[in-house]
């Protein structure tokens, strides 16, 4: 007999539209969260590039780890904290190794797509801390910010996008898909993990100057880059978590900021640099990809370009500036690129809504840039001050000049390659 | 025999091993260097900081001959190499006390 059912009513047909829909709002999730996922490469690559050879394995592992161990505790612990039932609105209680799983798989989608934007957090701290960390200091650090100190925060904007709620998105507090929740965590991490170690040896004079240490190869770090545009066409169209021509917008928003940040930084580059210096032009590709992750569903496509092009000239000015003026060694430019671009482009998002311009917007926005900087800040310093003092967190002189790869991971990254090691 | 280590400029290699071995020379060694004599390196950027690359890159040719071939070798490096520019490089000659051939074990010039 052909399986033929009744025939479609009113009510099933909207069932079964609602069922595509459903489906296709998993879907989109999913595939964003893998774009996400592939971020990871990206992050590894930029990274690499940007610093020297014999430290190659070290970076790698590092970003494989943080990964690998986040996703571990995020499971366990960080979901929980960030999206599970919160009577409080700073922090959730429930869903603690998918403890609270009633059957509905959107749990598993969501989860899935939230574990990669934690991931991208804990990844971007491992640029500043490049070529000095001992690496078990390094994955203590990547549970820590997995399990509480991203998840924390992330409650307080993001919490009722599932089971739980945030004082700060209660205020109204926009944050699409992470400027701040994200990238800010990351950037602030950096910074207090930079200022922590200490910088590279031979990479400030006597008198302060700063000399240069080039990375191995700045096609990888352009490849990294190009991996990360890619990728943040998960990152923010995806945080619709759903399937509607939202994403459109988003996209647009995306790369148009992503466009104006490469000119934006190679134009000050070239005024302040006399040249159009690569590795700060790339930058400003991802200064312009934070820089719109907030904002990304609420601007205009023309906000879209200002913000990047501005993104572009601040990251420019900030590597120089915590390079020359605060002496910090952050040898891929995170800080800038994430904490500093990560509070600009949450700035923004209040500045240039497409609403209209409305102060109070905009204080929120501050209050959110604020509240991350205290929390993260000071959470990171103190984790990474009490790892120097128990385990240590640099390694030896003697172990840093001859590179990582053989101190911490007993190999070579490139054997077959004679490498004048610097 | 004679040993001449010539460096220069990376880009005549393949017109000076060209000629060498249409003169009859079977071997040859080559390497990548870098190095400087009276032309110096030059400045470059990278983020913010100005460093100074000193040396220079260059290749250099070893080749072993017998005396008799010497003169035609160094003749033959100077005028597919030479640009009158600062930086053309070196060459210099030492005297081989003994060549083997691992293959066959020769020695002396019916080695080189």
């Amino acid at each position: 007999m052909a399986a033929q059912d009744a025939a479609p009513t009113v009510e099933s047909n909207a069932e079964a539209i609602k069922t595509v829909q459903t489906n296709s709002d998993y879907v989109w999730t999913l595939v964003a969260a893998f774009l996400v996922f592939f971020m990871q490469a990206g992050f590894a690559m930029v990274e690499t590039g940007l610093t020297r050879a014999k430290n190659a394995i070290n970076i790698m592992m590092k970003n494989l780890m943080d990964f690998a161990l986040g996703s571990l505790a995020y499971w366990a612990i960080g979901f929980g904290l960030m999206f599970g039932v919160s009577a409080t609105g700073w922090f959730g209680t429930s869903g603690f190794f998918f403890s609270d799983f009633n059957g509905d798989n959107w749990t598993y989608a969501f989860w899935m797509f939230q574990v990669v934007f934690a991931a991208t957090a804990a990844t971007i701290v491992s640029g500043a801390m490049a070529e000095r960390t001992k690496f078990i200091g390094y994955l203590i650090y990547s549970v820590v910010i997995s399990a509480i100190i991203y998840p924390i925060f992330g409650s307080w904007a993001w919490g009722s996008l599932l089971n739980g709620g945030g004082w700060l998105e209660d205020l109204g507090f926009i944050d699409f898909a992470g400027s701040t929740v994200v990238h800010s965590i990351g950037g602030w991490a950096a910074l207090a993990g930079a200022i922590v170690l200490g910088p590279r040896i031979g990479k400030f004079n006597k008198d302060g100057k700063p000399n240069a240490i080039p990375g191995h190869s700045l096609v990888l770090a352009a490849l990294g880059t190009f991996i990360l545009w890619f990728g943040w066409f998960g990152f923010n169209p995806g945080s619709t978590t759903a399937a509607n021509t939202d994403i459109a917008l988003i996209a647009v928003t995306t790369n148009l900021s992503a466009a104006a940040g490469a000119v934006g930084a190679m134009l000050t580059a070239w005024i302040v640099l006399k040249t159009p210096e690569g590795s700060m032009t790339f930058n400003g590709v991802l200064a312009g990809l934070v820089g719109i992750t907030a904002g990304c569903a609420n601007v205009s496509p023309l906000s879209a370009v200002i913000i990047g092009f501005l993104a572009g000239i601040l990251v420019v000015l900030s590597v120089l500036f915590i390079e020359r003026v605060l002496k910090i060694d952050d040898p891929v430019g995170a800080i800038s690129v994430h904490g500093v671009c990560g509070a600009f482009g949450t700035l923004a998002a209040g500045v240039f809504d497409i609403g209209g311009f409305n102060l109070d917007k905009v204080l929120v926005q501050l209050i959110g840039i604020a509240a991350a900087f205290l929390w993260v800040f000071s959470l990171a310093f103190i984790m990474f001050k009490i790892i120097d003092k128990t385990i240590g967190l640099r390694v030896t002189p003697e172990e840093e000049l001859e590179g990582l790869d053989i101190g911490e991971h007993g190999g070579e990254a490139y054997p077959d390659f004679e490498k004048v090691s610097k | 025999m004679k040993k001449v280590d010539a460096i220069i400029r990376p880009h005549k290699l393949d017109e000076v091993h060209t000629a060498l071995q249409e003169a009859g020379f079977s071997g040859i060694t080559v390497s990548e260097i870098r190095g400087y004599g009276r032309q110096k390196g030059h400045k470059e950027i990278y983020r913010g900081s100005e460093y100074s690359l000193q040396f220079v890159p260059k290749v250099k040719i070893e080749l072993v001959c017998t005396d008799s071939m010497l003169d035609i070798a160094i003749d033959i490096i100077v005028k597919q190499s030479k640009t009158g520019e600062i930086g053309d490089g070196k060459i210099f000659v030492s005297t081989i006390e003994e060549a083997i051939r691992i293959r066959t074990e020769e020695s002396g010039d019916a080695a080189v």
